[in-house]
């Protein structure tokens, strides 16, 4: 189907499911109820979960295929946003032109930088790449600003030309759209006590993951995607095989980047505003981050480690004593006390402790993150079943 | 010509902080061959531990003092440090000047203790696993540190002075014969680069004289063979590390004067850092020194106004030029040795 | 003429005299081993012949071209294949995958983008592989991962890497070297069997001498870098120079 195999199939209907449902499935708790903090259904977050699976799906496609550590992916982040608030500011409030640009722009720009930092491999190559994407992050900030709006950033103005549109009116708000359509509608749903939110942008963005995911897909199944795992797995024998690994890297670099580029184009989209911080080295580790958590060189692993990423980032940010006192009211007052000292530093402000130490339990107890911990998971039951049926046949594993 | 050596000089203490800071880095990598992308945090770290010691030496208890009287008329509360109680006022405010010094005596036993427990607790795990595996926890742990700091510490910089006897300026401008205000030169950062130069000289002699050191070398050379004499290479390596994260650490504490500490300088000065080590040469102690003081003095040079001009924004960018020009065309960097971490 | 030229190859590494005016010719269509004591230079020789290092006078011609100053991609792109000492294969693949790649490398060369289209759609190239796998008698372990195959059948599946090829010259770097008896004697088997199969041209480095008289038809022997005699393995059993290079050394 599509040219997918079965398997592949299904877990491409899953994620389609998903994403289309996700209004309803985010928001499994009523309106008002204590539980609701936990709902993650409002249209920013929806937007951020899909938006950071496409640049997920892209660096792995990089990582998790050919291995090699990229350290500045931020960077194509960064220069496909401000692509597309220059296509807002020259020609229309039409994210098509928008989106198109970044892609293109944050591709070449992997071309230039990903044609330098192959010559070299391993660790060279990740502090290589670390270092364009500071020295765009510096630029950026400093002597680009009549590109990138230095610190204040970079938005539609009420000066821009917008070829298109004509400029502004007085009082009027530049909003993204798609021939027409704002990517801010959003029409509400509401069922008994619960209400439901179906975000324009959201759609957009979905279905353009949707497609990222289905080529990530096509990608790992194809020749190509052989040889960037043949890449990893042997580089000696790739070349005695008569295969060159520079253009098959090169390419995985600058598709990687488009990706990139593309959710830099939809971030866009969604709030018409790009910053150099964007950029920022750290936004570079956060993507590595989502991949390695998911599970790297997996088909789905990336986009649940976005997912994971981003709802935990917004749940846990909004934590503060009250919600703790809450949580632990009903203990003595002593352990009620010392629980909320343990746990208070981890949430609210304190997220990036708990991404940090994340990070490092994922790396040390789980490399092949969420996904290998789900069929580690799933290999105890079948092992516990056919351990049931010993009599029964066995079936050599496939 | 003033312009120059006035730029030189400015250089040299960032190049002092880059050379210390890559010299950690490059022991690790030689001894270890591990990334070690939290090097940063143990920088950010020496420099709290000055903040911690210049705190606690004016941490006061109130005392009622009879002779002065609020506004209202009531015996005024005063705070009193503690070592005022115990060693008389005069020497309690010299000690209290003098913190950031005093903070090496305690820095040295708390970042080796700090290093022994990152090597045995964290990173000996990680020798067999790919760099990737190594750069990505110790990452995470950079991570972790700088929040830890920052929830204790908060995450405004936080002001912590040189000894009175150091905050004015020396005119070099006059010792060397050309006009007065020519060259002004603060003096803690004359004094730091003269620490950076004596650590530096400690840590090569270290290694060069004693044994131990020579055996270390003789392990960064070739791994396999040392531990095949029946020398316990890892329990030097470990001492390694610990010696690493202390200098690290001096070179955090020493800087606090010149740059107010913050929960994230460590990251700041990593990257910086690792572009050093690469310039350098994966892998050479002399290299990483001899680049940092290099790139101190160029990103000062780039700094010049008449550069700006010619150049805008070439002060931000000219480290990480560098860096890519070399790694291209000198794939080892400048001294570096074949075969380090080149798989 | 032979398919492989060597003609006066030097190569120092500081003063030592790796190679010295080393010539050999590989004829095609038969086995041709590649003798020495250690340290005769014959790894060094290997190296410049697939690119790996490149000599400090003489040419390597292959089939008419220079091979010199080329690429080890390119140099396998025209037709020469590799076995290493210690097999280096794909272990993070699967054993189907592991023939796949070089089916795909000689049919599309050394870069194509073929990104959309899926493995599976390409029914001659599976069957090209599912063919070769037969012949080593790997059909049934082509789904395992590479790293879990025992020694013996990681030989046997870099070899299939190689043959699926088609080399026009098939390079092998001591095929046997720290194998056990029983694997020598079934990777000896398997060699002759492919050679008398696919009639490959092979250029053999080899330290065993059983492996070496039972597989070559010509035999060159190096010693300190340069040619000693170059004959069928009969004459050069009896030949008094090679007992003293190297039998006699084994007899001590």
């Amino acid at each position: 189907m599509l040219g997918l195999e079965k398997k592949d199939f299904r877990l491409m209907l899953i994620v389609v499911v998903l994403t289309l449902l996700a209004p309803f499935i985010l928001n499994p708790f009523p309106e008002g109820s204590e539980l609701a903090q936990f709902n993650a259904g409002y249209p920013d977050l929806m937007q951020r979960f899909v938006i950071f699976g496409i640049l997920a799906i892209g660096f792995n496609i990089l990582f998790g295929l050919t291995g090699y550590l990229s350290f500045g992916h931020a960077a194509f982040l960064g220069v496909g946003s401000y692509a597309a608030v220059w296509m807002f500011k020259l020609l229309s409030m039409n994210i098509v032109p928008a989106i198109l640009l970044s892609v293109v722009i944050a591709g070449l720009f992997s071309l230039v930088i990903g044609f330098v930092s192959l010559r070299r491999s391993g660790i060279y190559f990740s502090i290589l790449t670390l270092a364009f994407a500071q020295m765009s992050y510096a630029l950026a900030y400093s002597v680009l600003t009549p590109l990138t709006g230095g610190e204040t950033g970079l938005q539609p103005k009420a000066s821009d030309v917008r070829l298109f549109d004509g400029a502004l009116e007085a009082g009027e708000n530049a909003t993204p759209s798609l021939f027409g359509l704002a990517m801010r509608d959003t029409y509400e749903m509401s069922v008994g006590s619960w209400v439901f939110t179906f975000n324009f942008g959201y759609y957009v963005a979905a279905v353009m993951m949707i497609l990222a995911f289905y080529i990530s897909i096509r990608i790992f199944r194809s020749p190509f995607g052989m040889m960037l795992r043949a890449i990893k797995s042997n580089q000696t024998r790739m070349s005695y095989t008569g295969l060159n690994s520079k253009p098959y890297t090169l390419a995985a670099f600058v598709i990687s980047g488009m990706y990139a580029g593309l959710a830099g184009g939809l971030l866009v989209a969604m709030d018409p505003q790009a910053g150099a911080e964007r950029m920022f080295w750290t936004a570079s580790g956060e993507i590595v981050l989502m991949t390695i958590l998911g599970g790297a060189g997996t088909l789905i692993g990336p986009v649940l480690g976005a997912g994971f990423i981003k709802y935990f980032e917004n749940i846990v940010s909004k934590i503060n004593k009250a919600t703790l006192e809450q949580w632990f009211y009903w203990m003595p007052d002593g352990i009620e006390d010392v629980m909320i000292a343990i746990v208070y530093p981890f949430v609210g402000k304190g997220w990036h402790l708990t991404l940090g130490l994340l990070f490092m339990l994922v790396v040390i107890f789980l490399p092949g993150g969420l996904v290998q911990g789900g069929q580690k998971i799933a290999a105890i039951f079948r092992r516990k079943k056919s351990s049931d049926a010993k009599d029964g046949a066995t079936t050599p594993a496939e | 010509m003033d312009q120059i050596i006035l730029q030189i000089l400015n250089g040299l203490d960032k190049g002092s902080a880059y050379a210390l800071i890559a010299l950690g880095l490059t022991l690790i990598f030689g001894t270890l061959g591990v990334v070690n992308f939290a090097h940063g945090a143990l920088f950010m770290m020496g420099s709290f531990v000055a903040v911690t010691v210049s705190k606690l030496l004016t941490l006061s208890h109130k005392v009622v003092d009879e002779t002065r009287t609020d506004f209202l008329g009531n015996p005024l509360q005063v705070d009193v440090p503690y070592i005022y109680d115990w060693f008389g006022e005069a020497a309690g405010n010299v000690m209290i000047d003098w913190a950031v010094p005093i903070s090496i005596l305690f820095a040295i036993p708390i970042m080796i203790g700090i290093g022994f427990a990152m090597e045995r607790g964290l990173i000996k795990h990680f020798y067999k696993r790919p760099h990737a595996d190594q750069i990505l926890v110790t990452f995470g742990l950079a991570i972790v540190l700088q929040e830890v700091i920052k929830y204790f510490y908060g995450a405004n910089p936080i002001p912590t002075p040189a000894p009175e006897a150091f905050t004015g300026s020396f005119d070099f401008g006059v010792a060397f014969g050309f006009d007065p205000n020519a060259i002004i030169y603060p003096y803690w950062r004359l004094v730091y680069f003269f620490f950076s130069v004596v650590v530096i000289g400690a840590v090569f002699a270290f290694l060069q004289f004693t044994t131990f050191g020579m055996v270390v070398r003789a392990g960064m050379a070739d791994r396999e063979t040392v531990g095949l004499l029946g020398i316990d290479i890892d329990k030097r390596f470990t001492i390694m590390f610990g010696i690493a994260a202390a200098v690290a650490g001096l070179a955090g504490v020493m800087y606090t004067p010149i740059l107010s500490p913050n929960y994230h300088m460590g990251m700041d000065f990593l990257v910086l850092s690792f572009v050093v080590v690469v310039v350098g040469g994966m892998g050479s102690l002399p290299g990483a020194v001899l680049a940092g003081f290099l790139l101190g003095v160029l990103e000062s040079f780039a700094s010049m106004p008449w550069v700006i001009d010619i150049a805008p924004g070439i002060n931000q960018i000219i480290i990480y030029l560098v860096a890519i020009i070399i790694l291209l065309t000198r794939p080892r960097g400048l001294m570096g040795r074949k075969g380090v971490m080149e798989d | 003429m032979g398919i492989l030229e060597v003609k006066g190859i030097n190569k120092r590494f500081g003063g030592l005299q790796a190679l010295g005016d080393v010539n050999l010719s590989v004829a095609e269509n038969t086995v041709h081993a590649i003798i020495g004591p250690n340290g005769a230079g014959k790894s060094t020789l290997l190296n410049v012949l697939v690119g790996k290092l490149i000599p400090d006078s003489g040419s390597v011609m292959f089939d008419g071209q220079s091979v010199l100053g080329r690429k080890p991609h390119e140099i396998n792109q025209m037709g020469i294949s590799r076995v290493f000492q210690t097999p280096e294969i794909f272990s993070d693949l699967s054993v189907f995958e592991n023939v796949l790649i070089p089916c795909f490398a000689k049919r599309d060369g050394s870069f194509r983008m073929h990104a959309i289209e899926s493995v599976f759609s390409e029914k001659a190239i599976h069957q090209q592989a599912e063919e070769i796998l037969a012949d080593v008698n790997m059909l049934e372990k082509r789904h395992m991962i590479a790293s879990s195959l025992s020694r013996g059948d990681k030989r046997r599946l870099e070899m299939a890497m190689c043959l699926v090829q088609d080399p026009r010259l098939l390079l092998l770097d001591e095929p046997t070297a720290g194998m056990a008896r029983a694997d020598t004697e079934n990777t000896i088997n398997l060699l002759k069997e492919i050679r008398t199969k696919r009639g490959i041209t092979m250029a053999i480095i080899e330290h065993d001498m059983n492996v070496v008289f039972s597989l070559a038809e010509r035999i060159t022997v190096l010693a300190q870098g340069t040619p000693l005699v170059e004959d069928t393995p009969d004459n050069i059993k009896g030949h008094p120079k090679v007992r003293e290079a190297y039998l006699g050394e084994a007899q001590v």
